[in-house]
C-alpha cells in the first residue's frame, strides 16, 4: 500500500501533502499538550512495531502482496494523535531510507495510513469497546475491528488515489502521465487483498497484542 | 524485566523474522503489491511507461533500496540478511526519531 513516485500526479500528491500537514501541525499540538515523557519509550516501541510489522510482506491469490501497518493498535494504545507522529516517522523513514514508499507520496502514505488508519482505527475501537472492562474480550473484539475496518479504510483510499489518475492526469494523445489503471480496476484490485486477507492480519495482530498487554500490562488498556 | 524490555525483545524477534516477509512471497511466487510495480514491469503490464511516471520513479534514490543491502546481490541468503540489516537500522531511526520527538513534545507535561 506503499504508493511510489511516478503513481500519483503533481494534482493528487500536492493535494495529499496538503491534506495531511493539518494532521501533523494537530497531532504536534495535542501531543505537546497531553503526552508525558515517560510516555516516550511506548511510543517509539510503537513506531518501530509499525516499521517492522510493514516488512511483513503476504502473498494472496493474483500473485501480489500487502501488509499490515500497526496504526490502530497504537491509536488504541497511545490516542490517535500519538500514531498519527509514530506511522508517519515510520512511513517517511521508509520512504527516505528504504525506497519504500515514494517522496511525492508521503503526503498521500501518512494521510492513508498514519491518519485514517489511526484515526479510523481509534474512533471504531472507541465505539464498540464503550462501557467494557479493560480486560474484557470485547476489547479484543473492538481491536480487531478497528484494525480490519481501518486498514480497509486506508487501502480504498489509496485505490482511489490510484485510480482517478487516468482520469485526471493525461497526456495530449490521451495516454494515462502516471498510474495508468483506473478506480474499476484499482479499487477491486486493492479492495479485495485488504478485505480478504491483509485485514484479518492486521485484526489478529491487533487483537493478540492487546491480549498480551490485557494480561501482562493492564495499565496499558485505557 | 520490565514490560518495555520485553516489547523491545519482541520487536527484535520480529526484526529477525523480517525475512519472511521476502522468503513466503517467493515461494508463492508473488511479485510485489499491488500498485508498487518497477518502471518495467509497467511495460510488461500495460505495454508502455507513462511519462510522467517514467519522470518521477527515480527522484529519489535510497542508500537501501527494498530492504537490501547497498550493491548489487542476488541470492535469498543475501536479500535475508538485508532484510533483517534493514529492520535494524529502520527500528533504530524510527524509534530514536520518535523518541526525540516525544521528549521534546512531552517535556513540560512532567514524568508523573
Amino acid at each position: 500500500m506503499h504508493i511510489p513516485d511516478g503513481y500519483l500526479g503533481p494534482a493528487t500528491y500536492g493535494t495529499m501533502y496538503g491534506a495531511m500537514i493539518p494532521f501533523w501541525v494537530l497531532a504536534s499540538r495535542k501531543l505537546n499538550k497531553t503526552f508525558k515523557a515517560k510516555q516516550a519509550p511506548y511510543l517509539a516501541l510503537g513506531a518501530a512495531f509499525s516499521f517492522v510489522i510493514m516488512m511483513f510482506n503476504i502473498p494472496i491469490a493474483g500473485g501480489t502482496t500487502g501488509h499490515a501497518t500497526g496504526a490502530a493498535l497504537i491509536a488504541i494504545l497511545l490516542g490517535p494523535w500519538a500514531a498519527i507522529i509514530a506511522v508517519s516517522v515510520a512511513l517517511i523513514i521508509q520512504a527516505l531510507l528504504f525506497g519504500d514508499g515514494g517522496i511525492t507520496a508521503i503526503g498521500a502514505n501518512c494521510f492513508n495510513m498514519a491518519a485514517v488508519g489511526s484515526l479510523a482505527g481509534y474512533g471504531i475501537y472507541r465505539f464498540v469497546a464503550a462501557g467494557s472492562d479493560a480486560k474484557s474480550r470485547r476489547r479484543l473484539i473492538a481491536g480487531a475491528v478497528a484494525a480490519y475496518v481501518s486498514l480497509n479504510a486506508s487501502a480504498l483510499l489509496a485505490a482511489v488515489q490510484l485510480g482517478i489518475q487516468p482520469l485526471i492526469e493525461r497526456s495530449p494523445e490521451g495516454q494515462p502521465l502516471y498510474s495508468p489503471y483506473p478506480l474499476s480496476i484499482a479499487i477491486p484490485a486493492m479492495a479485495m487483498g485488504h478485505l480478504l486477507l491483509f485485514g484479518f492480519v492486521e485484526a489478529a495482530v491487533t487483537a493478540l497484542v492487546l491480549k498480551y498487554l490485557q494480561k501482562n500490562a493492564p495499565e496499558m488498556i485505557t | 524485566m520490565t514490560t518495555v524490555k520485553k516489547l523491545w525483545i519482541a520487536i527484535g524477534i520480529l526484526a529477525l523474522l523480517s525475512p519472511l516477509g521476502l522468503i513466503i512471497p517467493a515461494l508463492f511466487g508473488a511479485g510485489g503489491a499491488w500498485g508498487e510495480w518497477g518502471l518495467e514491469e509497467m511495460k510488461k503490464l500495460v505495454g508502455y511507461i507513462p511519462e510522467g511516471m517514467q519522470r518521477f520513479a527515480h527522484i529519489w534514490k535510497s542508500p537501501m533500496p527494498d530492504y537490501t543491502l547497498p550493491g548489487q546481490q542476488q541470492g535469498l541468503a543475501i536479500e535475508s540478511l538485508g532484510y533483517v540489516l534493514s529492520a535494524i537500522v529502520g527500528i533504530a531511526a524510527t524509534a530514536g526519531v520518535v523518541y526525540l520527538i516525544t521528549k521534546m513534545l512531552g517535556r513540560k507535561n512532567g514524568t508523573d
